[in-house]
Formats: structure tokens, C-alpha cells, sequence
């Protein structure tokens, strides 16, 4: 269920596996898009950040997901923590900032409970960042996730983004732990002060 | 500033019967026969829900205060014709009112919530807490969309309503005054039997 954004005809999902284009000429939302489909993850709540919108938009155009905005990340923790206990695979979006929500949930909640949580984080605060704010709420992010000993990546190359991805959501699955895929600047453009 | 600024008080729209939290969770668990998944937020919520009989749909919150609610609609969404019920304090919600919104933008038909309301945070030491004396949450579950709020009147009312939910077009808030009594019971704090024992008992897996 699509709650916003158009419906486009559903196909099988074996047809539009057969449509992926090959990796190299994949753009980095591609490959989180055909990612996710590939390992049947099919719920994505999402905090929205200025970097992922045509990711959310075109996961929203695709039947085969549901996917929908929560008020904070936290929320959207919960959501896929439940939805994977009752046998439906997720994974959340989310910016740098909102990671900085989520040490109390990933402490008490996904990794206590051995929940494959799937994050991709936006990363804002590095590599051109204009609000100072966010260049230290970025900094808390690797220091969390190292002092809860959580997997991550930084993701800064389209040549081997895929392979992230792919083996990252098989790893958090088959081990049961969470996992944080940051997406830096230097593979998504990042955002810049423009005004 | 007076103590007493913020003590629970009856407003026009909450003065419904003080209840008590076990005796409800204990009417909720005996009328469950179709296997429905109950998720109970942090302590005494999911104390009370243990007290009432551990079964393998239940799932047991031990942290990540507000997220009954969150966690409940995600086991709603993936089993769309699975009745699932969430038990929430009033502390808790008011961690995590946005996921009101979210659920009535989804609303999915299978989800029934019910929200303790004592006024306190009664594991803390029973203080206040800043929506005791002035807000009510069932208004608040209507303005975010959650047409299907009601508050209880008495216990026999509470059953209704959450009979009345099982046939429900959209998702049920059911408000219920509670008193300032501690759970009756302690959850065994042992997260991942708790969650591999509710996966079993949704059937999303086979035990070992």
C-alpha cells in the first residue's frame, strides 16, 4: 500500500529484477531501490531528507512497496521492528540529525532484541555542510554507533555501492543485528548552500 | 508554582471511572481467541499484560518508552488480518503523539489501542505528568485523525468498545482511567526469547 503517490501497473517482481540495468550504469538511488526489491523489503518509513527525495519518490511510485512518513525516526524503528517480528521485511530513511534520535531505540529495542534493522542514513554536517548545527550532530553519529559496536558503512563510491548494500541488508538479516549505511556526500552530491 | 498545578483532575471530557490497569488487561486477555497479537509498552503496561497470563502473542516491551503503538502497527501491517492490540500509558503516548497521525494517515483496520491513563509516571514515583490536569488524550487521538476515540466509562463499557473495534472500518483508541496502582506482575527481562517467542506465536517463523 502506497499511502501518497501515484500507483504505476503492479508486474511480478521476477519481470522488473530482469529490468535492472547493470550496476555501472545504476545511479545510487537505483541501487537502494533495486537493493531493497531484490531482498523483498518491502516497508519503508521514512523522516524525509533533501538528498533522498527521488529515492522516496520513486519508492512511492512502486507498488511493490509500502512505504509512508513518520513523525520522528524512532517511530519508524518501532514500525519495522514489528512489521519484521510478523514476518514483513523494512528498512528506514533518514537524515544524519535523526540518527541522533535513535540511541535509546537501537540500545533498548533493535539490538537487545536482535532485529536486522535496516537504516540508510543521508549524511549532512561534512563535505560542504552550511548549518554548523548539523556539522556537530554528525559528529555524534560514528562515536554512537561504535559505542553500541553496531555494523556501518560510509558509502562514498557508485562502483561498489551495490555490493554494500546487497551484502549489508543479507548480513543484518542473516545475523539478526542492525545495520547503518551512511550515504556521503561524495556518492550522493550531498546538499549545498545554494541561497 | 503550586504542586498541585499539574494533578490529574476531571475535565468535562475525562470523567469517566477510575479503573484499574490489571483488572482491564485481564478482561482484554480473556476475550482473545483468535491468536491476536497484544503488544504492551514499557513497564507496567506489559507487567500487567504478563500478570494476565503470558501467551505467545504477546509481546513485552522493555525500553523504548512510546513505541507500543509504532511496534503495534507494524505487526498490523504485516498481517493485515491479524487483529493486533497495543496497551499504552499516558507518559508514553505523549513520548510519541505523531505515530497518532501516522496511523490514522494508514489506517489500518486491525489495530486496536488502548491507553492507560493514570495522569503519572507511576514506575518513576508517581509524578505528574504535564498533561495530567489539562489534556485529553482522546480529543487529541480525534484531531489526528483517529476518528474511532472513545474514553471508557466504566469496565463494562471498555469491553464493548474493544468488541465494537473488532468490526471497526479504521483503527480504535480506547482512553481508559486508570488508578495509580504499580503492576501486579514482572515481566521476564529476557528480550530475545520474548521476541522469538511472539515471532513464533505470529507464525513468522517455526521454533527451534
Amino acid at each position: 500500500m502506497a499511502v501518497a503517490g501515484e500507483k504505476t501497473s503492479p508486474k511480478p517482481v521476477s519481470d522488473r529484477v530482469l529490468q535492472e540495468k547493470p550496476a555501472a550504469e545504476k545511479s545510487w538511488h537505483e541501487v537502494v531501490l533495486q537493493s531493497l526489491k531484490r531482498n523483498d523489503i518491502r516497508l519503508v518509513p521514512y523522516v524525509p531528507d533533501r538528498v533522498l527525495t527521488t529515492l522516496i519518490k520513486n519508492i512511492h511510485a512502486d507498488p511493490f512497496f509500502t512505504t509512508f512518513p513518520t513523525a520522528r525516526e524512532e517511530e519508524a524503528v518501532g514500525i519495522v521492528s514489528g512489521a519484521w517480528m510478523a514476518g514483513m521485511k523494512g528498512a528506514v530513511l533518514m537524515q544524519t540529525s535523526g540518527f541522533a534520535t535513535l540511541a535509546n531505540v537501537l540500545a533498548s529495542l533493535a539490538i537487545p532484541y536482535q532485529i536486522p534493522l535496516i537504516m540508510f542514513v543521508s549524511e549532512r554536517g561534512t563535505l560542504g555542510e552550511f548549518n554548523y548545527g548539523q556539522s556537530l550532530v554528525c559528529r555524534t553519529m560514528r562515536p554512537v554507533l561504535d559505542s553500541l559496536a553496531m555494523e556501518y558503512h560510509t558509502c562514498t563510491r557508485l562502483d561498489e555501492f551495490e555490493f554494500i548494500v546487497d551484502r549489508s541488508i543479507k548480513q543484518a538479516i542473516t545475523t539478526q543485528a542492525p545495520v547503518a549505511l551512511i550515504l556521503s556526500p561524495l556518492l550522493t552530491g550531498g546538499k549545498v548552500f545554494d541561497k | 508554582m503550586s504542586a498541585a498545578m499539574n494533578t490529574a483532575s476531571n475535565t468535562p471530557a475525562r470523567n469517566t471511572k477510575i479503573m484499574n490497569r490489571f483488572d482491564l488487561t485481564s478482561r482484554l486477555v480473556a476475550k482473545l481467541t483468535n491468536e491476536e497479537a497484544v503488544v504492551g509498552g514499557i513497564g507496567n503496561t506489559n507487567f500487567d499484560l504478563w500478570a494476565a497470563g503470558h501467551r505467545p502473542q504477546n509481546f513485552y516491551m522493555l525500553g523504548s518508552m512510546g513505541l507500543a503503538f509504532p511496534i503495534a502497527l507494524g505487526v498490523a501491517l504485516a498481517q493485515p488480518k491479524r487483529r493486533v492490540f497495543a496497551l499504552e500509558g499516558d507518559g508514553s503516548l505523549l513520548m510519541q503523539m505523531g505515530c497518532l497521525s501516522t496511523i490514522a494517515t494508514l489506517k489500518p483496520d486491525n489495530l486496536t489501542m488502548v491507553v492507560m491513563d493514570n495522569g503519572v509516571y507511576q514506575i518513576t514515583g508517581a509524578q505528574p505528568t504535564p498533561a495530567a490536569a489539562v489534556s485529553d488524550l482522546v480529543a487529541i487521538a480525534v484531531g489526528c485523525g483517529l476518528a474511532n476515540s472513545a474514553w471508557a466509562a466504566d469496565e463494562e463499557d471498555f469491553e464493548r468498545l474493544i468488541d465494537q473495534s473488532l468490526t471497526a472500518s479504521g483503527p480504535t483508541l480506547i482512553g481508559v482511567r486508570i488508578d495509580d496502582k504499580p503492576g501486579v506482575g514482572a515481566t521476564r527481562r529476557d528480550p530475545v526469547q520474548i521476541r522469538e517467542r511472539f515471532m513464533v506465536g505470529l507464525g513468522a517463523r517455526q521454533a527451534l
